[in-house]
């Protein structure tokens, strides 16, 4: 795999759109790209994908591959396996990116050890080592407590990469780039398992992810009540979303999609509440990318007042009511 | 059903974050005396996972537990056998230090090998040291069998498949496969059952069997047989500059940190 050149990376599409994460890792790939003056292709895999090649290619690659077929609607590792091996063989890229997603970090593992390399997951940034043109994937361990730079010979590098971790390029409608059928004749026999239904859990009104203001709670609310009534008229009044540390959700206080931290959604709001929370470094790890972090704890060594920037220590049952009444004050 | 669980002892991942230490001369961590080893949490739930499906037929259904390290506390890798579990079998040897996930996965694989025929294999959904999330599918694909990863719900069905909840971003999946089959399991499968006092006294009595490189025939193990590198180690330096307003009380405190906000333009 010598000769191996060029940069791929596995988009993903949802209603004819890309997701967000893509246009990151699209960024992403573009600027190594540039630095190693070689191609970037994207794969998009999946079942009427509309214009989103287009968006690609807007978003920085060279050459789209889109493997559109009735029988990639619904991610299946054993089915997409099929059309990311033909599309290694097809591109032999020396880099392969996807997004820390529910498919990305499925499909990444099962296609480095199928290739006899190892990925590289989770990761914060990328970059190219002059001196030998490898990868370089910076990532947290130990749940957030430390990074750590990995690198590896084996070619291809695959990584995946954080959602919100890189910046994709502003869009540019003007940008030239192929956009070309990818087809894939399914083994059948290959095929190990099916997906007989997909559940959606959606939570009413802006999604955390998408919200300028999150107001989350943790264990120290102690059951579900203050979520439905005190978190979510603050979230009302800030015109934000309702987010959680782990333990409500394991206590069925609140949806699991809520649940914010390395193994939930990773946000970074402009304004984070974190109240009753202790700021374990896992929790921390999705949300330390917020602009500014208020905490409201009534420990004054829980963790959580080294990550904020304004803190009160208290019982949230006394300083919530106050804090909302002024916040409605001022914003009126 | 006969079930293999994958279980690695860590350091208790629920410690304070400040009790965190690292040797970064040596691209380590540095084990604090008070940080207790335990079981990767999601490995539990592994276990619970398996024994859930124990449950329903006892007679027909064994689960062997498989952990690889060195210098291995007993007390926290026979934890899963006073759940319940049947066999330990033990991966125990100095050589298979500084492996990465895909040193891990491959003697896992070649130690299963051995093991001889199963159903399913379960590990949870990553570990917490190195958070990778990889050992499980790396794994299904050595052994060339299918894998559903962050598993809520598992459950046998008649001709040869399992029904599965995959968790997903806004929801999960449900997914039939078939066995044998690798599932990783997450925390939305449920608190993991306590061990009881017969199943401590079962497990006190019980010798886990132990595999060296050459018992299961790998050559490589370890820090040899890895396919990444760490090329630093490194602890990011927090700023920690916390505004903790201070009132009369916690209700003025309140009152004055929306004030501090408003000032700040922060709403
Ligand atoms: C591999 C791995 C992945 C994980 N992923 C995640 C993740 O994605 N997200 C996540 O959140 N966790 C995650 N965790 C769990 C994490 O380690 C912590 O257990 C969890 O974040 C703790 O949640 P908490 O802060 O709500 O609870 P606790 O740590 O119990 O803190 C509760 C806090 O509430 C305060 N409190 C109590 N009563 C009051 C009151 N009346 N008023 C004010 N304050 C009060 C207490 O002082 C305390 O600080 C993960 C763990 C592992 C091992
Ligand atoms: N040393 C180990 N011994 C046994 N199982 C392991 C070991 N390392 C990883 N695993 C299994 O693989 C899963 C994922 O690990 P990782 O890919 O390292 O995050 C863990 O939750 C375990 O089930």
């Amino acid at each position: 795999m010598a000769d191996n050149k060029g940069i791929l990376v596995v988009g993903e599409v949802a209603e004819g759109k890309l997701l967000p994460i893509t246009a990151e890792i699209l960024g992403a790939g573009r600027r190594l790209a540039d630095e190693l003056k070689e191609q970037l292709s994207c794969f998009l895999i999946g079942a009427q994908m509309g214009d989103a090649g287009k968006a690609a290619v807007a978003a920085g690659a060279d050459k789209v591959y889109v493997a559109d077929d009735a029988q990639l609607k619904d991610y299946e590792n054993s089915t997409y396996m099929q059309v990311m091996e033909k599309a290694v063989a097809e591109v032999a890229p020396r880099i392969i990116i996807m997004g820390q997603t529910a498919n990305g970090r499925d499909l990444a593992p099962r296609l480095a050890f199928k290739l006899g390399v190892s990925a590289v997951m989770d990761c914060l940034e990328l970059a190219i080592d002059q001196a030998t043109r490898l990868m370089q994937c910076t990532r947290a361990v130990y749940g957030g407590n430390a990074k750590a730079i990995f690198t590896s010979e084996a070619v291809p590098q695959i990584a995946t990469v954080r959602t919100k971790a890189s910046s994709p390029l502003a869009p540019d409608a003007g940008r030239k780039g192929d956009v070309v059928p990818f087809a894939v004749a399914l083994d059948a026999s290959k095929i190990k398992a099916k997906v007989l239904q997909m559940v959606k859990e959606e939570v009413a009104g802006i999604k955390i992810e998408d919200a300028a203001a999150v107001v989350a709670g943790g264990r120290g609310l102690g059951g579900p009540e203050p979520f439905s009534k005190e978190l979510a008229d603050l979230a009302r009044i800030l015109k934000g979303a309702v987010g959680a540390s782990r333990p409500p959700c394991d206590n069925k206080w609140v949806p699991d999609s809520i649940q914010v931290g390395l193994t939930g959604k990773i946000i970074a709001p402009e304004l984070y509440i974190a109240v009753g929370i202790s700021g374990s470094s896992q929790h921390m790890s999705g949300c330390a990318g917020s602009k500014c972090i208020v905490a409201i704890n009534k420990d004054p060594e829980a963790n959580i007042f080294k990550e904020a920037r304004f803190g009160v220590v208290g019982d949230w049952k006394v300083v919530l009511p106050a804090f909302m009444a002024k916040v409605k004050e001022l914003l009126q | 059903m006969n079930m293999i669980v994958c279980c690695k002892q860590v350091l208790d991942p629920e410690a304070a974050p400040s009790t965190f230490k690292l040797d970064a001369a040596n691209n380590r961590m540095v084990q604090p005396p008070e940080v207790k080893p335990v079981i990767n949490p999601y490995d539990e739930q592994a276990v619970e996972a398996a024994l859930r499906i124990k449950d329903t037929d006892k007679a027909g259904n064994k689960v062997t537990i498989i952990s690889l390290g060195n210098n291995l506390l007993r007390d926290v890798v026979k934890k899963p056998l006073s759940m319940g579990a049947d066999e330990l079998i033990l991966l125990e040897d100095p050589a298979f230090e500084g492996g990465d996930s895909y040193a891990v996965a491959s003697a896992l694989a070649a130690a299963i090998k051995k093991v001889g025929p199963f159903d399913l294999i379960f590990c949870g959904r990553q570990e917490s040291e190195w958070d990778d999330g990889q050992v499980g599918s790396g794994l299904a694909e050595l052994l060339g069998i299918p894998s559903v990863t962050v598993a809520k719900k598992v459950e046998v069905q008649s001709g040869g498949t399992v029904k599965v909840e995959r968790v997903v971003a806004d929801g999960f999946q449900v997914l039939e496969v078939q066995y044998p089959a690798l599932i990783t399991v997450s925390n939305e499968l449920g608190e993991a059952r306590y061990a009881t006092l017969k199943g401590i006294m079962a497990a006190s009595k019980k010798q886990p069997i132990v595999w060296k490189p050459a018992d299961i025939g790998v050559d490589k193990a370890g820090a040899a047989a890895r396919k990444t590198r760490v090329v630093k180690l490194f602890q990011p330096v927090k700023e920690g500059k916390c505004d903790i307003i201070s009132a009369d009380s916690p209700a003025e405190a309140g009152a004055l940190l929306a004030q501090k906000l408003r000032e700040n333009k922060v709403i």
